[in-house]
């Protein structure tokens, strides 16, 4: 895997482990998480991979990043 | 200090209420239960003895401790004899002393008179008692049968047994069974044939059951057991009390010197983590810090490809200061980092962070916790409110169920297995949750009640299926769910649970454990007494890692086995300061004390107290950091006393990261295998040549402190300030206690600790604050740190790392009692007596399908990579299972391991690798052209050539 390939891979993998803990919330913790420990390189490889229209993430972590892109441009991020 | 020995009270400490006698006419309150012996010693009457010694029971044969008590016949034995109020002894009369004179004839009479010339000469306790009980002739000559032609056994690589000299006093075998637990000692024959025996056809200690703890050698009140190095170097003449650089235990040790040399390390008796008790690796291993391959002397060069140049202190560190600066230039602030040290004091950690932080500019900085522990971090922080295990060692002797899951403690955590045994022999139920029979399933006078031997990458489900028979069978503690957790989230998780999906006949399939076991470990965990979980880096070191310490949490916290002695979460950490470099902020999202590096309140703490501006946005974890160094974004990093090529996982990919980087500055006390990608390189200090802290696996701190004298030069410390000095900050720090006064002032579970007070209190155990001032050795007593304990759903998801046609088995990885994790250290010590190569473990039935046997050379390949080493066939894997270590570089087993890592945390997934085996006649490409880049790598120019 090259890096983008993994950072999708570990989104959709945290996205997965959080989901059970209800779909509503899902969304929120993925952005909680990521913005608390994915450095800015990392978060800025993730949202160029959106924004070029990637078809490779879970609807659960597509959510979550795009919630923690919205807070990241408001700059309401919980980690920020 | 001179040298003392340590005081021998004769028999062990009773715990009764007080009791009031005399003893020589001088009044003695001691506790109920204890002895006459012991009594006197505390009274600093130190009747005469040979086979008592106070880390075992009283014994009673040696007849050398009689004493007389008023209105009693006769002379009893003092060690055997146990107070009663208004008792009246005495220790020393004509009459007992002609009684002590005759027994001390016959022991004199069998033993060889070579005194001057005897290793123990002035450290012998024989020797002590023939001039306490007088003793001036032997009348019995010394012509008949004796013992003296006895020959000796020097096959143990640091001590000599000499039965010659051996008085059969039995302390060896005593210490062995009661002290470490593994029985491999006896005595053989009886009367004057009886013999201390190692118990193997060969009768010789190395191929014997001995694991080599030295507790026998600690015992023996001769020179019967000796170390070697007593005989070489001398008898010391000052001790130094430090604290062990290898596992999380942190046992105390006497570092006993003779002027600066090491003579040995004796297991401190007063120390809190080890009682005295000690393993093969810190009792005996630590030759490793005087070796030939020390670098000493600063080295740098261009290239990779080129030969070391050493160079002046002033040119190394000025030298990578220029680069990191020349670096940020070019290609940013964020592209450079440091990874601190397991092995390092707290304060060289903190130093390291603050470096980075303050002198870097950015957050890249990680520790080697993230391949271990950083699943507990996170884990237990979100259930509990800290990253940190909830109870002392000592805490295990109240227990009633010990849970052992992903842990091996006999051969990771020997000591505290130890004591750990001890309270199984007293009754105690085990279950052990593991694909391997680990020798705690079955060992000596040990035998768990239940085995769980689960397919390599089914925790969750496993503890799951746990859960959902606590819940459904009403097993489950309501009464401190209610009080002490979040109850709405507890039903929330109640219910996951209870769903049959999870039950243990539902998940049999997949975690392989038969689902009637599974039953009747949860219910004796949940209704069996204090039920005490253990577990290691079977349980993190997985895809799911962090959401197996939530599963047990939730399963500590569902039966009420939290806040009290006897029960808790305890992560058994793997390196000596692992805890204390995660509390030191060596984690790239938080400053010390596990406070986000987002917090404006806390971030400005630091700012303040340091001068600078920080960064709020998290750094890059290390496989973040080898990844943007491949794509060209990550250029410098400064690493300390850690050998990422080899620990970390999937080698290749850690090869490719370090080669693409412009300087890497590795501080070390070897040239170790990252040091092959390095371009700078600064020697490092060893535990002995320093001063500061370590905070073991319970959240103790302890002092280390500096018995010889720096071969480099300077302390890991002080080479990070010149660093930083180098790089224009601002630091003059002049003694390691002016470190932690700076954390504890930053830090408030710290608040409290400073080197007087360590020295004072022995350690102490974090928080350490108003609220707790002498510490606190149990955690969540009254309430969790978060609050409400918090329940976590974990559903159990498989990993992506599959098995299937072409890759059809599951490696798992560990390590072995004489090795440490990547041998930097024991490699280089006598230890590979034991352990000389890494062995892959293979189940017979998978070895007779290859047409294997036990010994042959195999090829173990993965979709990472492939590596040859030889056969273990053996039982102690299941089917479809096999197991190696990690602590051989020719062996490079992480060549083979995946970049699957932990959901949460990026904890690598080393228990989980597909492979598969076949026979092999000889190394792979990759480790022969691995052989020739490290003998390249190492060169070091002559001096003429390098100036």
């Amino acid at each position: 895997m090259n890096s983008e390939e993994k950072l999708v891979y570990m989104a959709n993998q945290i996205a997965r482990n959080i989901a059970p803990s209800g779909a509503g919330e899902a969304a929120e913790a993925v952005a909680d998480h990521i913005a608390h420990f994915w450095d800015p390189r990392m978060k800025q490889m993730i949202f160029a991979h959106i924004n070029a229209g990637s078809t490779d993430l879970s609807p659960s972590a597509l959510a979550g990043l795009k919630l923690l892109r919205t807070q990241d441009a408001s700059g309401q991020s919980s980690a920020g | 200090m001179g040298y003392e020995p340590q005081a021998d009270f004769g028999t062990p400490e009773a715990k009764g209420a007080p009791v009031t006698l005399t003893i020589d006419g001088q009044s003695v309150t001691v506790p109920a239960g204890s002895t006459v012996m012991r009594a006197a010693a505390e009274a600093n009457t130190f009747i005469p003895k040979l086979c008592a010694t106070d880390s075992v029971k009283q014994f009673g044969s040696c007849r050398l401790c009689l004493v007389e008590i008023d209105g009693r016949r006769g002379t009893p034995a003092s060690c055997t004899t146990p107070v009663e109020a208004d008792m009246v002894v005495h220790t020393q009369t004509p009459r007992l002393q002609k009684l002590r004179k005759g027994v001390m004839e016959l022991y004199i009479s069998d033993h060889p008179l070579d005194c001057l010339t005897c290793a123990a000469n002035g450290d012998c306790e024989l020797q002590d008692q023939a001039g306490a009980v007088g003793l001036r002739e032997v009348r019995y000559g010394y012509e008949g049968a004796n013992h003296l032609d006895v020959s000796k056994d020097v096959s143990n690589p640091y001590f000599d047994f000499d039965p010659a000299k051996c008085i059969v006093c039995s302390r060896c075998v005593r210490a062995c069974d009661e002290v470490q637990g593994t029985f491999a000692l006896t005595i053989e024959g009886s009367g004057f044939g009886s013999k201390v025996s190692a118990g193997t056809g060969l009768d010789d200690f190395l191929s014997s059951e001995c694991v080599s703890c030295g507790a026998c050698v600690q015992a023996c009140p001769t020179s019967t057991l000796q170390e070697k190095k007593v005989a070489e170097i001398g008898t010391p003449d000052r001790s130094v009390v430090t604290t062990c650089a290898y596992c999380g235990v942190g046992c105390t040790f006497r570092a006993e010197m003779r002027g600066e040399q090491l003579v040995r390390m004796v297991p401190w008796k007063d120390g809190k983590a080890n009682r005295g008790h000690s393993c093969v690796k810190g009792r005996f291993a630590w030759g490793y810090a005087q070796h030939q391959d020390r670098i000493t002397s600063p080295m740098i060069r261009e290239r990779i490809d080129q030969p070391w140049r050493e160079v002046s202190w002033e040119k190394a560190l000025s030298h990578a200061a220029s680069e990191i600066k020349r670096i940020q230039a070019k290609y940013g602030t964020r592209s450079t980092g440091g990874i601190t040290s397991s092995r390092c004091t707290n304060e060289e950690t903190f130093l390291v962070q603050k470096l980075v932080r303050a002198g870097f500019g950015n957050n890249n900085v990680d520790t080697c916790a993230r391949v271990c522990h950083s699943p507990t971090g996170y884990g237990l922080k979100t259930t509990f409110g800290t990253s940190a295990g909830t109870q002392d060692f000592d805490s295990v002797m109240d227990a009633d169920v010990i849970l052992i899951i992903g842990a091996n403690p006999t051969d990771a955590h020997p000591v505290f297995a130890s004591r750990m045994k001890r309270r199984l022999r007293e009754g105690a139920k085990l279950i052990i949750v593991d694909p391997r029979g680990i020798d705690l399933v079955r060992s000596p006078h040990i035998e768990a009640a239940h085995h769980l031997p689960l397919r390599p990458g089914t925790n969750v489900a496993v503890l799951t299926a746990m859960a959902h028979v606590i819940v459904t069978e009403g097993l489950a503690d309501e009464a401190f769910i209610r009080e002490r957790c979040d109850w709405d989230e507890y039903q929330d998780w109640a219910a996951f649970v209870s769903d049959p999906k999870r039950s243990p006949e539902a998940v049999e399939p997949l975690t392989k454990v038969p689902a009637e076991v599974l039953r009747e470990a949860a219910r004796l965990y949940a209704t069996g007494g204090n039920g005490a979980i253990y577990y290691g880096l079977g349980v993190t070191e997985h895809s799911q890692g962090s959401s197996t310490v939530m599963a047990i949490a939730n399963l500590a916290m569902a039966t009420g086995n939290i806040g009290r002695p006897g029960v808790g979460v305890n992560p058994l950490r793997g390196q000596n300061n692992v805890q204390g470099a995660c509390d030191m902020g060596s984690f790239p999202h938080e400053l010390p004390g596990y406070r986000h590096i987002s917090d404006t309140e806390t971030r400005a703490l630091f700012e303040g107290d340091w001068g600078v501006s920080l960064d709020s946005e998290p750094g890059m974890r290390i496989p973040n950091m080898l990844d943007a160094a491949v794509d060209g974004a990550f250029k410098a990093i400064y690493i300390q006393g850690e050998d990422i090529l080899q620990s970390d996982p999937n080698t290749h990919h850690v090869a490719a990261g370090l080669a693409a980087m412009e300087c890497v500055i590795v501080h070390d006390l070897f040239l170790n295998e990252t040091a092959n990608y390095a371009h700078i390189f600064l020697p490092g200090s060893t535990f002995l040549e320093k001063n500061g802290t370590f905070t073991n696996a319970e959240r103790r701190i302890q002092l280390v402190r500096k018995v010889m004298t720096p071969m480099n030069g300077m302390e890991d410390w002080e080479v990070t300030q010149r660093l930083a000095q180098a790089l224009g900050l601002d630091w003059n720090y002049t003694h390691p206690s002016q470190i932690m006064d700076e954390i504890a002032r930053l830090t408030p579970s710290f608040a409290g600790v400073t080197f007087d007070r360590l020295d004072a209190e022995g350690s102490l155990q974090w928080p350490v604050n108003d609220k707790a001032p002498m510490g606190s050795p149990v955690m969540h007593i009254d309430g969790f740190v978060r609050g409400k304990g918090k329940f976590v759903v974990t559903d159990y998801v498989p990993t992506d790392e599959k098995t299937g046609p072409r890759y059809p088995l599951l490696l798992t990885t560990g390590r072995i009692l004489s090795q440490y994790n990547v041998g930097a250290q024991t490699r280089r010590t006598e230890n590979t007596a034991w352990h000389p190569e890494d062995r892959l473990e293979i189940h017979p039935v998978d070895a007779e399908d290859r047409g294997l046997r036990d010994g042959d050379w195999v090829r173990l390949a993965s979709r990472s990579g492939e590596t040859t080493l030889r056969a273990l066939v053996t039982d102690r894997v299941a089917p479809g299972v096999v197991y190696t270590t990690f602590h051989h570089p020719a062996t490079q087993a992480n060549v083979v391991t995946s970049e699957y890592s932990d959901w949460a945390t990026n904890c690598p997934e080393y228990k989980v690798t597909a492979v598969q085996v076949s026979a092999s006649n000889g190394p792979t490409d990759w480790q022969e052209d691995y052989e020739a880049l490290s003998e390249r790598s190492r060169r070091i120019a002559h001096q003429e050539a390098a100036e």
